[in-house]
């Protein structure tokens, strides 16, 4: 009896959660179809009458804000870096796990270490080398979020590889089998589980990265947290109007990304915090 | 096989090596070098031992305030952010209904980027202060707890998911034998619950911490600092410094310096301690 007094709260409890989870969201999806001037004033009611301007908001927001430019940024660089980020990174970490040396070592505590580094450390001093290196446009952005993703990564791939029997590939290299082939053969496939929650980890970072690509592209090619970032400008008023239809626009593709990933995305993030 | 794969370095590491190179060491090493100089492009930097560390701490720098705003906003996160990701952890151990989507629910905010969350927060905050005449940049305590309530909004769900796979992964029996010996709830989530969890315990409260002290684009979309620079974190006040004020990017290195070490030493510290409290199952 008591027990289920308790889950009938509880349950309320969680109905309550989840409408204040909702409702942020909610709010900014009414308020992209209402007039700019109303939404600073009341942003909790629907758009009555006057109030309501259609998609007349998503208009002037891509136009000012150049957003389909941006996502198509912001697509091109995070799907290259992250597949160059699981390659590069797998194979790496197999190699250090596989040659232990003193050089295999350092490098994975460099690796290590740079994952509590702040960005504000390197901010200044990165953006340069990029510069000097010409590595300032979205091909080259691509090469710095594999030297950025790899910590974080290589330290998860070795965590895993480390559990893998090495007979299976001592099998597969007395059958003629070269590295590469054993990797790519016989290692990359055991590795997949580990691979899906490195590739979702990093794809959540680097879609919402701000300052990396702000710093390094930003002059030239905007994703689209620049592109928002840049609705605010350096003068005075933000047009709210533009501002709640860019918001909606940059939410909608993260919301479709997690709904259809949603099993693997938990369960990705799960594995990836134990194994951290 | 060691001494086969060796050779294939070039193949497996070269790629990822240079890239670490490129994008974190040697810019790590030279942030280093540049703190302790006077610098407007690398090229021109010259020599000023500890000067650029002095002025960090100097009356026009508002490191110490911005510091001192982070930690608050720190401790009230990571406290409340845990415990409420913990309750509710345990609520969803309870087999009750839409379990699947209050959890689709509560992790959503999480793949939202701060900028765009910023400015969801901004304009909610608004609309409530709007009836009293304020906004959110009128007084810094408004952007303190904007700040706070808007992290909890982001992490609560994350959080929920890593406690909820360490509470799964303790093994039904010595639930059943503590039922069996008479365990109340209470000693149950005290003696077995809480203990069990501690490797969550661990990695939770690493990514609440490490992410209140580094929060850079929320705290720059929600208030950019506003009111007069009274609600800027230690990150957005490092960038201001880089980029706002010619003649103190040294200063703005030796900030950064600074910050590394601070974050270095609390995380590694709470590593060390919670690591300790685990108990081996």
């Amino acid at each position: 009896m008591g027990r289920k007094i308790f889950n009938i709260i509880s349950f309320i409890l969680l109905v309550g959660f989840a409408a204040a989870f909702i409702f942020p969201i909610a709010v900014i999806l009414i308020n992209s179809f209402k007039a700019k001037f109303s939404i600073n004033s009341s942003p909790f009611s629907l758009p009555m009458g006057d109030e309501f301007v259609g998609l007349s908001n998503y208009e002037t927001g891509i136009k000012s804000t150049g957003f389909p430019p941006a996502f198509g940024w912001s697509l091109f660089i995070t799907v290259f870096s992250v597949a160059l980020i699981i390659i590069c990174t797998s194979m790496c970490a197999w190699y250090i796990v596989r040659v232990k040396n003193l050089f295999t070592g350092a490098l994975y505590y460099a690796l290590v270490f740079s994952m509590i580094v702040p960005f504000q450390m390197v901010m200044f001093t990165m953006s340069k080398t990029a510069n000097f290196l010409h590595l300032d446009n979205p091909l080259g952005i691509i090469f710095i979020y594999l030297g950025f993703g790899a910590g974080l990564s290589v330290f998860m791939f070795t965590g895993f590889i480390k559990t893998v029997p090495l007979g299976i590939e001592e099998a597969a290299t007395i059958d003629g089998c070269s590295p590469i082939q054993t990797f790519a053969l016989i290692v990359f496939p055991i590795l997949k589980p580990t691979a899906v929650t490195v590739a979702i980890l990093n794809t959540m970072w680097i879609w919402n990265d701000y300052l990396l690509p702000y710093l390094v592209i930003g002059s030239d090619y905007k994703t689209i947290p620049v592109a928002v970032q840049y609705l605010k400008g350096g003068y005075g008023s933000v047009d709210m109007g533009a501002m709640m239809a860019m918001l909606v626009l940059s939410v909608i593709p993260v919301i479709v990304f997690y709904l259809s990933g949603q099993k693997y995305i938990i369960k990705g993030v799960a594995a990836g915090a134990v194994k951290g | 096989m060691n001494k086969t794969v060796k050779r294939w370095f070039p193949v497996f590491v070269l790629p990822t090596l240079i890239a670490f190179l490129i994008a974190f060491v040697i810019p790590f090493v030279l942030g280093v070098v540049l703190s302790f100089t006077e610098f407007r492009t690398v090229a021109d930097a010259k020599f000023m031992g500890l000067n650029n560390y002095i002025r960090a701490f100097g009356d026009d720098s508002l490191f110490l305030d911005s510091l001192w705003f982070t930690v608050k906003f720190a401790v009230v996160s990571v406290i409340g952010i845990n415990v409420i990701a913990f309750i509710l952890a345990l609520l969803f151990t309870r087999e009750l209904p839409g379990t699947n989507f209050f959890r689709t629910v509560f992790f959503m905010p999480n793949l939202i980027g701060g900028i765009v969350l910023g400015y969801i927060w901004q304009v909610i905050i608004n609309g409530v202060l709007y009836r009293y005449g304020y906004s959110i940049t009128s007084n810094p305590v408004y952007g303190f707890w904007g700040l706070v309530i808007l992290m909890h909004w982001q992490l609560i769900g994350y959080m929920m998911i890593i406690y909820i796979a360490g509470i799964q992964n303790i093994p039904g029996d010595i639930m059943e034998a503590a039922k069996v010996d008479g365990a109340g709830a209470f000693t149950v989530l005290t003696r077995i619950t809480i203990p069990s969890v501690m490797p969550s315990v661990t990695i939770c409260l690493f990514l609440t911490i490490t992410n209140s002290f580094k929060l850079f684009d929320q705290n720059l979309a929600l208030t950019a600092g506003a009111p007069g620079d009274r609600t800027q974190m230690v990150a957005l006040d490092i960038y201001n410094t880089f980029y706002s004020r010619t003649g103190f990017e040294g200063v703005g290195q030796a900030k950064a310096v600074i910050f590394f070490i601070i974050v270095a030493v609390i995380s590694l510290t709470q590593l060390y301690i919670t690591r300790r409290k685990e108990v081996e199952s």
